[in-house]
Parts: C-alpha cells; structure tokens; sequence
C-alpha cells in the first residue's frame, strides 16, 4: 500500500473538516477524492504532507507514519498545493533549482522524469514565475513537485483555474507519470475529472461517501436518469420539482436530469403533466449516468 | 551547508528584485541619519521673550538689555499689565514673560534682595526646562555684575562669597548635541531596519503560501532559518558602515575607539534583534501583524534607550525595565567606543548581555518555528 488512511479525523474548534477517513491507495495507482469546496479535501493532504497533525487517527505514507515518520515522507513525496506556491519573483529556472536544491538533487540528475513537461516551459526559463500564464505556471509546479522523484505525488486541486485544453493536457501527464511507477493522490472539485481516476473517493463535509472505480460507482446508481429539457429551463425545473412523483431534478448542462420515484415510470405521463404546465418544446430522453448524477445522490 | 549557501543566494536575488524595498532599505536611512541628526537638538533658540516692567529705571532696562543681548532670546514687546502678557502668552505669541515689580532698583540697592517673576510657557517641558536654564544664567550674570556695582557704593562691609562653577565636558568638549545623537541615531537605524525586515521575512512567505511548499520539503528549519536570516545580518551590518561613513564625512563625529570593536560587538548586536524578529513572524500570520508588534517594541526600545531623555532621570522600575532593552546597550557601547575610546574590557559587560539576549531570543524562536502549523 503506498498511502493508507484509518479512522482520521481532524476538526478545528467547533468545525470537523474530517472525520473518521479511512482508505487505501495502491502503489502506482491514480487515486481521485472528489467533492466540493470544503469538503476537508485540503485538511486531508495536509495531514497526509505532514503539515497538520489529525487529531485521530493514523496514516502512512510511502510506508512511513505520517506523525513518527515524517521527515522520511518529506524526502519521498512530492506536494502541490492548491494555491501557487512557488516564489513569483524567482525565474523558472531559479524555483526549480532551488527546490532540487532543497531536495539535495540537482536537475540534471532527474531530468527524465520531468524532461517532458519541463520542455513546454523551458522557452521562458528566465521568465520569473509570478508573469507566467496559470497553465504555465501548474506544469511549473509540477515539476518542483517532481524534481526529487517522489514515490508519491499530492495535487491539491490542481486543474482549478486553468484552461479546459490545459487541464486536458495536465491530465495526460499524469497518466503518464503514472506509467513510471509514481502513486498519485489528486483532489479535484471537478466530476468530468473523475473519470479520468482508477479510483476516486468521493468526498462531503468531511466524509467519505463512497469509494470505487468510477465505473463501479456510476454503474451503482439506482435510478434510470432522464434529460429532460423545454424553452424555459427555470419554469421547467419548478415544474419537474413540484410533480408528486419526482425524485431528484438537477439542472445538468442544457438539460435537466429528473429521475422517478416510480419503477414503472412513462415519459409520456410527465410529458403531459409538463404541457399543462404550459411548457413548450418539450424532449425527455434516457441518458447516462454520470459521476455528478451520484454524486448528487449520494449527498442528498 | 549547501542548502543554506542556495537559501542565502535566494533571499539576496528576493531582496534585489523587489525594487519598491531596496530604496527603503537604503536609501531611507540615510536620509534618516542626515534629517534627525541635524533636527533632534536639545538647544532651544528664537525664545519669544516679554518684559512687564513696572519700575522704569537704568537697573530694569539694563536687565533686559542682558536678554537682548543673548542669542537665544528674542526681545519681543514691553507689555503694559500681566493681564495682557497672560492674555498673549494664551495666544502663544510669548514663551517667557519676565515680571520686574516697582522698586525693583530702590530695593536692590537698599535690602539687597529682590524677587522677579518669571513666566514660562510650559506646554513643551522639555523646552520651558531648558528656558529656565538660561533665564537663571543671564540673572545669575546680571547679578554679579549688580554686586560689583553695589560694592563699589556702599562701604566694604564684609566680602560676599561667591562660588563659581566651571564645567568641563569631557568626550564632549564643546557640548555638540550632534556627536552624541549621530551615533545614537545609527544605532536606531541599524535596529528598526533589520527588526522590520526580518519580522516581515518568514511572515511573507506564510503570506504568499510559499511556506507550505518549503515545510514539505526535507529542509532542517535550522537551515531555512539561517539562510532566511543571514542575508539580514549583512544589511545590518552594510547599514552600520554606510551610517559610520556619513558620520565621519558629514558630521565630523569623533571615533576615538575602535572601529573592530564596534562591528564586533554590532555583529552580536544583530543577531539579537534578527531573534527578535524571528519571535515575532513565528506569532503573527501577515506582514501586517508583524509589522504593528515590530512597531510596539520599537517604540519601547528606543524611547528607552537613553537615547532621548537620560535613563537615570527615568522611575526606578523603568529603569530595572531599560536592562532588558538591547537597544540601550548598543546606544551605550556605539558612545563608549566612539566618544571615549572604551575597550574591550570596558564594554565587556554589555558584550556578554547582549550575547546571553542573543542566545535566549533565538533559542526562543527556533523552539517555536514549527514546521507544521
């Protein structure tokens, strides 16, 4: 195991960011915790960095105790965090040098492992870091993240504010760090990211929810979903909620994901219902399940 | 070692790239130096001085004749009634209103003895102390000559005593306000410039988030905080020699002493108020915070530093209190050495102190640096 979690719980003053976490990530697995702002996603990793102490609760690392073992996982690990946190007024090149430097390592010696995403920024290695554009500035973070070679790599919230392409891209990357035998644990307020995880936890008010392969989780949706969608978006969803047998409505995109209370549900009976209602351009149609839809579900 | 050598290198490249800190570091303190020094005089001049004279004779006019003579006092108006000199001195047209009563020569000359009024505007005491002085010392004067000439008319009954005083200013011959503060001045410049600096260091980096990434890293907080703090000890001590230089050139202080002893004892002298600011970033979370709490103890230590008023005019428990300000012994040992040419067996004492307050406040700080929050 190269991260494992049992019964942590962390809480400041009268507010608990965590309680009771419990998981296992595999060696060399992409490991997602999914949820919202405030979630305790960050309180975790931080915890798991060894930067906050759990009030309960034991964790390793790498096969190190987070508590007794900490100066270990600082030598084995690589943090991002969700705020960028390199010095702005250092050059590229400055900041990765100082953090190889910091690691007792020099470029050179890693340079493989970080060659590939090092080469996008390299054109403005004399650029200090705080005029970089956000996309630039997340493929610089990771590399000081990774200029140490860490077995495991935390990315807090890594994707948040960045470009759709660069976020697509930074994706990729970490498939392929992946490959190279580095255990990933990502956070990502994102669902559509989700997906791109072996496993994810899904993550509320400092509570697991559940935890699976995305295909699992999706797959044990209890509901068949409907989109549904009208002229009016706003009236429709009033509508859909106040139908005596809706289960759950939530504005998805251009549609609308209504699901039944009822096994036996028709389309046309609600098609009706929402005609009456004077709502016009009526389409209800079967659709996927997706990572939101659950977790929607899940948090009711 | 190397980290540190790379910390170091890394805080002087911060410190040279932020273009709005290098002018306050030195160029504000030079200013400094050249303004108070050649502002914060003890030496009050242009006294606005009035007169109610009441007697009208050749002994009365003389005795303000002896305030008009003197450099310090401006002879202003002969006002008719105290009502009015209270009235202007309200207003603060006046500062000093000197009251000669009626009789003031037929009194003199027949009892011998005779009272004046003397009204000082006292909303400055500091001022109106100094004013006294010299209103004494011009009354004083004008005395002895009176005697001389009340001698010379009456018979030589029995000789007055008079004992006359003639103060020598040792290290100091001519009293000049400006060899005492230059030196005092340096000190509060080397002390507020590092104090602030290294108070706000640590806390920025808490600030901009960069903390965080440095905790996770492998770094022994002893390393990070000499590479944070070094680069601080040489401003200081860059700051003292610029001070020092434009001491020597423009101000023409004396440097009796030695030049070794004072970066000697300078060098210990800054790693205390380094400490210092280390304690305070270790409790505070923005450069705002460390900055108002620099600012309390600043202000402590310097106005109780003996540099502005004499510690031994100063209440018995701030006195015990001036012990624990290091800026008064930095005040002590910059006069020592550059006025009197003190030792090193002479600054001894201070010397340990300040090294025992060096080692307390950073054994201190680091005890409380923690790498985790």
């Amino acid at each position: 195991m190269s991260i494992s979690v049992s019964n942590i719980s962390k809480s400041y003053d009268a507010v608990k960011a965590l309680q009771d976490i419990s998981f296992e990530v595999k060696s060399g697995e992409l490991f997602g915790l999914i949820g919202p702002d405030g979630a305790g996603k960050t309180s975790l990793f931080r915890i798991l960095t060894t930067l906050l102490l759990a009030n309960e609760g034991t964790a390793t690392v790498a096969g190190f105790d987070v508590v007794k073992d900490y100066k270990k996982i600082r030598n084995s690990v690589g943090y991002m965090p969700g705020k960028f946190s390199l010095y702005q007024d250092l050059t590229v090149e400055e900041n990765l040098t100082f953090f190889a430097t910091t690691f007792g390592t020099t470029i050179q010696e890693n340079y493989d492992l970080i060659q590939e995403i090092y080469v996008q920024i390299e054109p403005f290695k004399n650029r200090r870091a705080g005029k970089l554009s956000g996309g630039m500035k997340q493929k610089l973070a990771l590399c000081c993240a990774l200029i140490h070679k860490p077995k495991v790599l935390f990315l807090d919230e890594p994707t948040t504010g960045v470009d759709p392409v660069s976020r697509k891209e930074f994706w990729e990357m970490l498939k392929r760090l992946q490959q190279k035998g580095i255990t990933i644990l990502v956070s990502t307020p994102y669902m559509d990211e989700a997906a791109l995880c072996d496993r994810i936890a899904l993550i509320q008010d400092g509570k697991i929810l559940q935890i699976d392969t995305p295909q699992a989780i999706v797959k044990h949706y209890p509901k068949q979903i409907y989109n549904v969608s009208a002229t009016n978006t706003y009236e429709l969803t009033n509508a859909l909620k106040a139908y005596e047998y809706s289960h759950s409505v939530y504005p998805f995109g251009e549609f609308v994901h209504y699901t039944d209370q009822r096994s036996d549900f028709n389309p046309t009976e609600l098609k009706a219902y929402l005609e009456s209602k004077n709502l016009s351009d009526l389409v209800i149609e079967k659709t996927k399940v997706t990572i939101e839809d659950t977790f929607m579900e899940l948090a009711k | 070692m190397k980290t540190i050598l790379y910390i170091i290198q890394k805080e002087f490249k911060q410190i040279f790239r932020n273009k709005g800190m290098l002018p306050i570091i030195f160029v504000l303190p030079v200013l400094q130096l050249i303004i108070l020094s050649n502002a914060a005089t003890f030496e009050v001049k242009n006294i606005k001085f009035g007169y109610i004279d009441n007697d009208h004779t050749s002994t009365s006019r003389a005795l303000v004749e002896k305030f008009n003579a003197s450099d310090y006092f401006n002879v202003l108006t002969d006002f008719p009634s105290e009502a009015k000199a209270s009235a202007e001195m309200l207003l603060g047209n006046v500062d000093v209103v000197l009251d000669i009563p009626q009789y003031f020569e037929r009194d003199l000359q027949k009892e011998k003895y005779i009272n004046l009024g003397v009204t000082i505007n006292a909303i400055d005491g500091a001022a109106a102390g100094v004013e006294n002085v010299y209103i004494t010392q011009i009354v004083k004067r004008y005395n002895q000559h009176l005697k001389i000439d009340l001698l010379q008319v009456s018979d030589n009954q029995i000789q007055p005593v008079n004992i006359e005083t003639i103060p020598l200013f040792w290290y100091n011959e001519t009293l000049n306000y400006k060899t005492f503060m230059v030196p005092g001045i340096l000190v509060l410049l080397v002390t507020m410039i590092t104090l602030f600096l290294s108070g706000m260091n640590i806390v920025r980096e808490k600030e901009i988030g960069t903390l965080e990434q440095i905790n996770v890293t492998p770094i022994k907080k002893s390393q990070f905080i000499i590479g944070k703090l070094f680069p601080f000890w040489v401003i200081g001590m860059g700051l003292l020699t610029i001070g020092l230089l434009l001491a020597k050139i423009i101000f023409q202080v004396p440097m009796v002493g030695s030049l070794a002893l004072l970066y000697l004892y300078t060098s210990i002298y800054i790693l205390v108020i380094l400490g210092i600011g280390l304690f305070i970033s270790n409790f505070t979370d923005t450069q705002q915070q460390a900055m108002f709490i620099a600012w309390f103890f600043t202000v402590i230590f310097i106005l109780m530093s003996g540099l502005f008023t004499p510690i031994e005019s100063m209440p018995k428990w701030a006195q015990i209190v001036t012990e624990f300000n290091p800026v008064k012994y930095f005040v002590e040992v910059m006069r020592m050495v550059m006025l009197k040419g003190s030792g090193f067996i002479d600054i001894l004492p201070h010397l340990l102190k300040t090294l025992l307050y060096a080692f307390v406040m950073n054994g201190l700080a680091v005890w409380r640096y923690k790498k985790t929050t």
